[in-house]
């Protein structure tokens, strides 16, 4: 498969996920007292999230849009990194270099670690193949993410912890965003800085939204 | 002026390679930087500073920024420090006196050394090839208007015609990736009527010749198009993205035996 061909599927991927954590993110601002009955709107959408047929067939686009993502990304860089056998004595930055786009790849490594412990704390207690934590609150089963997801932010360390990760995510995505459009070919005189803007805006509000709930456990 | 060289130095393609450091006196500021090369070369041949005699090895030809041969990576941007210049058209009063400043030769996996601050890029050759051809008969020079291309299309084909496939692009990329190089040579054609008969195929054919040649892919950081002494834009790579997309859901090469493709 051609080096182009693979960047389409990472592009894809990445942007299908892009997508996804938007969603991800509106159900997870439910776990704050944004509205009177918040804990209620988040139980709903976490039951709908894990019964609904269509979530269950969603999930399996989700998993495999990981997969492809990382298997592409990884092999993509591999190639990269065997195409310069030995580097430059002396290096400078270029007027245009994104660091964020340098740094993709590293950022994508941690942000596969989160992802990690993410699924050991939700994803693989709901599957039964982690027992649900014990914890301050009493966790009714192994559906039950609220109490979960409170029990690990009564935890300062886990709070930072998520913090610094979302700041990575939030690097990793600024790369995204634009690099994901020009690599389906979408250049446009007009549309591309549009793009641009709101690369940076969604990389920034997604993360700070993430980061408001560590943020308002560890304040209050 | 006076400046210190510090210069890649590599007997052939095989051997190791190492700095060699060299001063320089006495330089006129208005002497170009491949002239300042020619007056060390001048005394390491002529006052036999170092035995045996090895005058460091590096290309150029046309010296007036057309040709594309000449390929310094000067202190860590290919072509030196001025945009949009190849490093033939450099001045030494672009550099502070008493500088040192390190020469070292593209690097890439697909351009391998040949001597000194050489490479050998016939890989882009090798790429050209492929598919950097019509085969359209369009006879001598067409009157005016009698191919229809609109002013803006003729500028933008002309953009993409400036690239002098010098290999600054693979030599800035952190990938050692030549997507600037293949996406203007593929952005000339498919601008241009006389382009298109073979377009579907010279974008596939170039692009998989460009991965087999150990190319890198690219990361989207766009350092190739800031260090490109023709100022080759990146809006070309989305185009040839464009076009590969496009070819490779409409198109597929039907196996020829003994032939090309
Ligand atoms: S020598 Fe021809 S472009 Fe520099």
């Amino acid at each position: 498969m051609t080096s182009l061909s693979k960047k389409v599927f990472v592009s894809l991927a990445g942007l299908f996920l892009i997508t996804f954590l938007l969603l991800h993110l509106s159900i997870n601002l439910f776990i704050l007292p944004i509205t009177p009955n918040h804990e209620e709107t988040f139980r709903q959408a976490v039951h709908f999230m894990t019964t609904s047929p269509l979530i269950k067939v969603m999930e399996v686009v989700l998993f495999a849009a990981f997969i492809i993502h990382i298997f592409f990304a990884v092999t993509l860089q591999i190639e990269n990194w065997i195409a310069r056998p030995r580097g430059y004595k002396v290096w400078q930055k270029s007027r245009t270099d994104s660091p964020f786009s340098k740094l993709a790849i590293y950022t994508g490594i941690f942000v596969l670690i989160f992802l990690i412990i993410h699924f050991m704390n939700f994803y693989f207690v709901k599957q039964g193949w982690v027992s649900p934590p014990e914890g301050a609150y009493e966790v009714a089963d192994k559906h039950d993410f609220y109490n979960m997801a409170l029990n690990l932010f009564n935890n300062p360390v886990y709070c930072v912890l998520y913090i610094v990760l979302i700041i990575v995510l939030g690097f990793h995505l600024h790369h995204a965003f634009q690099a994901g459009f020009q690599s389906l070919g979408l250049n446009h005189p007009i549309y591309t800085p549009i793009i641009k803007i709101l690369g940076w805006i969604y990389s920034i509000l997604v993360p700070l939204g993430f980061i408001s709930i560590p943020l308002y456990f560890l304040i209050s | 002026m006076n400046f210190t060289l510090k210069i890649w130095r590599q007997e052939n393609s095989k051997a190791k390679g190492r700095f060699k450091t060299y001063k320089i006196e006495n330089i006129s500021p208005d002497c170009s930087f491949l002239e300042m090369l020619d007056i060390l070369n001048e005394k390491l041949i002529h006052d036999k500073i170092e035995l045996p005699v090895d005058p460091v090895a590096f290309d150029h030809d046309c010296r007036e920024g057309i040709c594309g041969m000449c390929s310094l990576y000067i202190n860590g941007h290919p072509h030196g420090p001025e945009q949009g210049t190849t490093v033939c058209q450099v001045h030494m009063r672009k550099f502070q006196d008493g500088d040192t400043i390190v020469i070292e030769p593209w690097r890439a996996k697909a351009f391998p050394i040949i001597k000194d601050l050489m490479v050998d890029r016939s890989a882009f050759d090798k790429i050209i090839q492929e598919g950097g051809y019509i085969s359209a008969s369009t006879g001598g020079v067409p009157d005016a208007n009698s191919i229809l291309v609109s002013k803006e299309y003729a500028d933008m084909a002309m953009d993409a015609a400036a690239c002098i496939g010098c290999g600054a692009c693979v030599a800035a990329c952190k990938n050692a990736s030549a997507m600037l190089f293949v996406a203007a040579k593929v952005s000339q054609f498919a601008l241009l009527p006389q382009g298109h008969p073979e377009a579907k195929r010279r974008v596939q054919a170039m692009v998989s010749k460009m991965d087999e040649l150990g190319f890198g892919s690219c990361t989207n950081t766009y350092a190739c198009e800031a260090e490109c002494p023709k100022n080759i834009s990146v809006e070309h790579i989305a185009r040839m993205n464009r076009e590969f997309l496009k070819s490779k859901l409409t198109h597929a090469e039907k196996k020829r035996i003994g032939g090309f493709g």
